[in-house]
Parts: structure tokens; C-alpha cells; sequence
């Protein structure tokens, strides 16, 4: 039940309003086609052999469903390694983003000193600026100190990336708790970290765990930053290893590259259905909460 | 409890981890990239300083101005693009839809989670013309048309950007703008429909007015990700064909890591900077005055 929602259970509606709304229906059906289809085609077309690429047309069904394609993508295309990289470089410093971010977030919004306003702005600004622009310094000090060759240089990157917009999305959350919340809390003689603790971060939950998500989407879609600071192929994340698989096949072997592809939306969609469910939990509790 | 709130122990230990890794690894390296654009040179050759050269060559380097057209171009038609996408899709979830919503939510937010390298290629074979049609050529050639190389042609590959970013995005914009339009309180909602205002009336009225703070952040939050564009056009079309797609991020990583010239690529990427910072007080501005009232 949404904030918004018209009265949906009046009496039954007549034909002409059922009539009505089928446009609309097809154009939803449209829109849903759109997004699904190319995966099914990709899925398709994962268990296609050469021939059937080159002379049937799109539309038709793989004749035999061998694995033979995801066999070659993971065992001569290291698939396994890059998932496994991917998993290595952004769940550390997802964990890091959360837990300086809140606590950040909560110093900057509810705690009360001079100058607090000015640090929030300092933080602000970093959404803004690309990551073109910390990339030389960066790339030029992880050399230094000798740890290119190792996953520290993304975590530390993400880590510090992913800080400008959690700790203001995290802060706008906050700042929606009504500040009765705070004063009984403080009547009740909770201490500064116990309400942070026992209240806000409760009350922010939800907020906490859709910013984890856009977080997770940001670092495990990231190309830019692994693509500067992974100078070993065998430390490539997914994306980049995926980059590099149309040049490891060649452009003309479609089955092999269709299981990579294959693979990486599928697991991610096999993540996203678990994921889901609670992420569409939270917001609509959120809207109920008021 | 002002007392409560004014620790300032608590203050320092639950702000100074976030400040000190954002400090170091981007604020400084932020200052120090300024003034890596008054130096020639890298890391490995050492530098030199040489003034405005490179703030000069800038302007006169006809590839750099194609890039900054290019993310200009790009961030204004994909901007329009995704917010108005998804606005009207978090009008369709809320309208329509009503609380049968969620899976056609879910299914339609899906490609934004997805690795932007495997869209990317997903759709290079789709649009393909060779070594076999893809299924858009395939559409195009079973309607009477043409085989178009559509990344192989500049005026076509910059449209399948477009087409491919909106495919990934408009989920995000809808569920963020959704998430604005639920929190519209339901007793003004029914007060403007018992004074008689219903559908667009409505939305136009009331709807559109009150998701206005959601719409400023989604247009700001937009503006900055298309003016930083790099993973989709690096996987769709690597800059080509020539360089008719490639947007200032792309230039700059080239500039830097494939030719070392780490001085005139942070003048690129200085330049993109100021792009966003300009973009974005440009859009605050322009809209504050709605918001704030």
C-alpha cells in the first residue's frame, strides 16, 4: 500500500474502465519486452554453436543445449577469476563505506558543533568531482609504495569514492527523524552512542540498506578505476575481464562470449531476485512509517 | 539535549575515519592534480613546470573541443532522456499500476544493476552488421530496410549510446522518483481530487509541484553521472568510429595512460570538473527558487 494509492477496492469496476486500461497494459507488455528480451536473446544465443550464429536467423532456438560455450568461457576465458576478484575488491570496501559512512553521517547531521555545515559541504563536493581527476596522484603514489600489484588500490579507492554520496544520502535520512525521537531518547537518559546505536540506526535501516546496494552497484559496475589500478591479468575484475574477452576471442566467436555475458547477468540477476525483495520492502515501509 | 548532542569526543570518533580516507585519497589528490596542469611530464620521466601551456593547448587541441562537445551533447540528451523515462515510469508505477506495481518495478530496475561491460557488448551484437546481422538489422532488413552499420557510422553510434544508457538507467530514475512520489501525503492527494482535479490536472497541479525536490536531485545526480560517462562507451564503442564518440573522460585516460602525459591529461580532467561544478549550480539555481518557495 503506497501513500498515494486511489481507493483500489471500490465496487466492482464497470467493463468500460477494464476496456480502458488495455492500451496501457500493451504498452506496460512493450516496455517489459524491451528490457527482457535481449537477455533471453543472450541466453539464447549462449548455447548456440558458430554455424548457427552465421546462417540461422536471430529469433531461432539453439538446436542442442551444450554447456560447451560456458565451459570454454570459464576455463580458457578465466571467468572464475574475475568473479572471484570482483567479490575480493568491492565487498571490503562496501563494508568500510557503510560503517564510516552512518557513523559520518550521523556526527555531521545529529551531533551538534561549529562547523559541521562546512565539513557536510567538504563531503558534498566530492560527488561532483570525477574520478578523472584523483586518478594520477593516486596511480602515481600506489606505485610508490609498491601495492599495484595486489586488490589494496581498489578497496582504498572505493572506500574513499563511495563516502561523498553515503554520507549524504545516509545524512537526508536522518535528518527526517523527527527530533521528538531524539528528545524523548535523551529524557530517557540514552547517551550519545546509544542513540545512535539503538535509534538512528534503526530508524534508518532501510536507507542504509538501499544506499548498500547503489553502492554495490556502483563499485561492481566500476570500469575506469580497475581498469587504471589492475596492472596483472590475473587481478582483472569482471568488467575488465570482460572487456578484454571480445579480444581474446576475436570478434566472429560468438558462443563463448555469449556464456561470459550470459553468466554475469544472470548471476547478478540470481543476486538481484534475493536482493529485491527486501530493497522493495524497505521503501515501501519507509513510505508507510510517517 | 543540546547536551547530549554536543560531545565532542563523540563527535571526532565517528567523523574522523570517513574524513581522514576522503582527505587522503581524494581532497589531496584533488589539489595535487591542480597542479599536475601547470607541469609536463610523468611519473616516470619526471617533471617539469611550464605555466598555462597546458591550459593553452587545451583550447587549440581540436580533439579535446570534440570531446567536450561530445559530453555536452551526451549529458544533456541523456539527462533529458533518463529523468523524463523515468518520471513518466514512476507516474505509470503509481497511476496506473497502483499497487500491482512491484514485479514490473523490479523487472524494469533489473538492467541497472547489471555489469555495464556485458550490456555493452550485449548490445554491439545487437545493433551489429557484420559478420551476421544482428536482431536490429535483422528487424530492419525483414521491414524493407537497409543494413546499417550502426557503430561503424558517427551520427548512428552516438544514438546507440543513447539507446543503450536509457535501457540501463531509466529503472534507477523511476524507482528514485517513485520513492519522491509515494511520500506525497495522501490527504492532499484526496483534497485536490475532491475539489475536482483528477489525472493530469492532477499530476500537473499537485504531483508535479510536490516531486520537485526529488526531480532537483535526480537532474543533479544525472547531470554528474552522463558528464562522467567512460564504462558504456568504452565497451560499446571505444571512443569510435575515429573519435566521434569519445566524451572528455575517455580523452583524458588516453592522454594520460597511453601517451604519459600526465600533466595535460589532468587539464582534461580539470576542465571536466568544472563542467560538473558548472552544471550543477547551474540546475541548483535554475530550480531552487521552485523548491524552496
Amino acid at each position: 500500500m503506497t501513500a498515494i494509492d486511489t481507493p483500489s477496492r471500490r465496487s466492482r469496476k464497470p467493463l468500460s474502465v477494464t476496456l480502458r486500461r488495455i492500451p496501457g497494459w500493451i504498452g506496460v507488455g512493450l516496455i517489459l519486452l524491451t528490457v527482457l528480451y535481449p537477455m533471453f536473446w543472450i541466453l539464447m544465443g549462449s548455447f548456440k554453436t558458430q554455424p548457427e550464429f552465421l546462417s540461422e536467423p536471430f529469433w531461432a532456438l539453439p538446436q542442442h543445449w551444450n554447456l560447451d560455450n560456458y565451459v570454454s568461457a570459464f576455463v580458457d576465458g578465466g571467468l572464475g577469476t574475475y568473479i572471484k576478484n570482483s567479490v575480493i575488491a568491492v565487498f571490503p570496501s562496501l563494508g568500510l563505506i557503510l560503517v564510516l559512512g552512518t557513523a559520518a553521517a550521523y556526527a555531521l547531521q545529529i551531533l551538534v558543533w561549529k562547523g559541521r555545515s562546512l565539513v557536510l559541504v567538504l563531503f558534498l563536493a566530492g560527488i561532483m568531482i570525477p574520478t578523472q581527476m584523483i586518478l594520477l596522484p593516486l596511480f602515481t603514489v600506489y606505485f610508490k609504495i609498491g601495492i599495484t600489484s595486489t586488490m589494496w588500490p581498489l578497496i582504498i579507492t572505493y572506500t574513499a569514492i563511495g563516502m561523498p554520496l553515503t554520507v549524504f544520502m545516509i545524512a537526508t535520512f536522518m535528518r527526517a527523524i523527527p527530533s521528538e525521537v531524539f528528545e524523548a531518547a535523551t529524557l530517557d537518559g540514552a547517551n550519545v552512542y546509544r542513540i545512535f546505536w539503538s535509534i538512528t540506526v534503526p530508524l534508518v535501516k532501510n536507507a542504509i540498506f538501499t544506499v548498500a546496494l547503489v553502492q554495490f552497484f556502483f563499485l561492481w559496475n566500476d570500469l575506469l578505476i580497475a581498469l587504471t589500478f589492475v596492472t596483472k591479468s590475473d587481478l582483472r575484475t569482471i568488467q575488465v575481464g570482460l572487456l578484454n574477452f571480445t579480444g581474446q576471442y576475436g570478434a566472429v566467436d560468438y558462443g563463448p562470449l555469449f556464456a561470459g555475458i550470459s553468466v554475469t547477468v544472470f548471476g547478478t540477476l540470481a543476486l538481484y531476485v534475493f536482493l529485491n525483495k527486501k530493497v522493495m520492502a524497505g521503501m515501501t515501509s519507509g513510505a508507510v512509517k510517517g | 539535549m543540546e547536551s547530549v548532542f554536543r560531545n565532542r569526543g563523540a563527535t571526532l570518533l565517528m567523523l574522523t575515519p570517513a574524513l581522514l580516507v576522503y582527505t587522503i585519497v581524494m581532497l589531496i589528490p584533488i589539489v595535487w592534480s591542480v597542479t599536475y596542469t601547470f607541469q609536463s611530464g610523468n611519473a616516470v620521466t619526471g617533471f617539469e613546470f611550464v605555466g598555462f601551456d597546458n591550459w593553452i593547448k587545451f583550447f587549440g587541441d581540436e580533439t579535446a573541443i570534440d570531446a567536450l562537445w561530445f559530453t555536452l551533447r551526451y549529458a544533456i540528451v541523456m539527462t533529458t532522456l533518463q529523468v523524463a523515462a523515468g518520471y513518466g515510469l514512476a507516474l505509470l508505477y503509481i497511476f496506473f499500476l497502483r499497487n500491482r506495481s512491484s514485479l514490473v518495478r523490479a523487472t524494469i530496475f533489473f538492467p541497472v544493476i547489471l555489469p555495464t561491460v556485458a550490456v555493452a557488448l550485449m548490445f554491439t551484437r545487437m545493433f551489429e552488421a557484420a559478420p551476421t546481422a544482428g536482431p536490429v538489422n535483422a528487424i530492419i532488413m525483414w521491414l524493407g530496410g537497409d543494413l546499417t552499420d550502426f557503430l561503424g557510422d558517427p551520427g548512428y553510434s552516438f544514438w546507440v549510446i543513447i539507446i543503450m544508457d536509457v535501457w540501463r538507467s531509466m529503472g534507477f530514475y523511476a524507482v528514485l522518483l517513485y520513492a519522491g512520489l509515494v511520500e506525497i501525503p495522501q490527504d492532499i492527494m484526496e483534497s485536490a481530487r475532491i475539489d475536482g482535479a483528477s489525472g493530469w490536472k492532477l499530476v500537473r497541479k499537485i504531483v508535479f509541484p510536490l516531486s520537485l525536490p526529488i526531480l532537483l536531485s535526480s537532474l543533479i545526480f544525472s547531470i554528474n553521472g552522463t558528464l562522467k560517462v567512460f564504462d558504456s562507451i568504452v565497451a560499446l564503442t571505444n571512443g569510435g568510429p575515429g573519435s566521434a564518440t569519445t566524451p572528455l573522460t575517455l580523452y583524458m585516460f588516453r592522454t594520460s595512460f597511453a601517451y604519459g602525459q600526465y600533466g595535460y591529461g589532468s587539464t582534461v580532467a580539470f576542465m571536466l570538473t568544472l563542467l560538473c561544478l558548472v552544471a550543477t549550480i547551474f540546475v541548483f539555481r535554475s530550480m531552487r527558487k521552485d523548491v524552496t518557495r
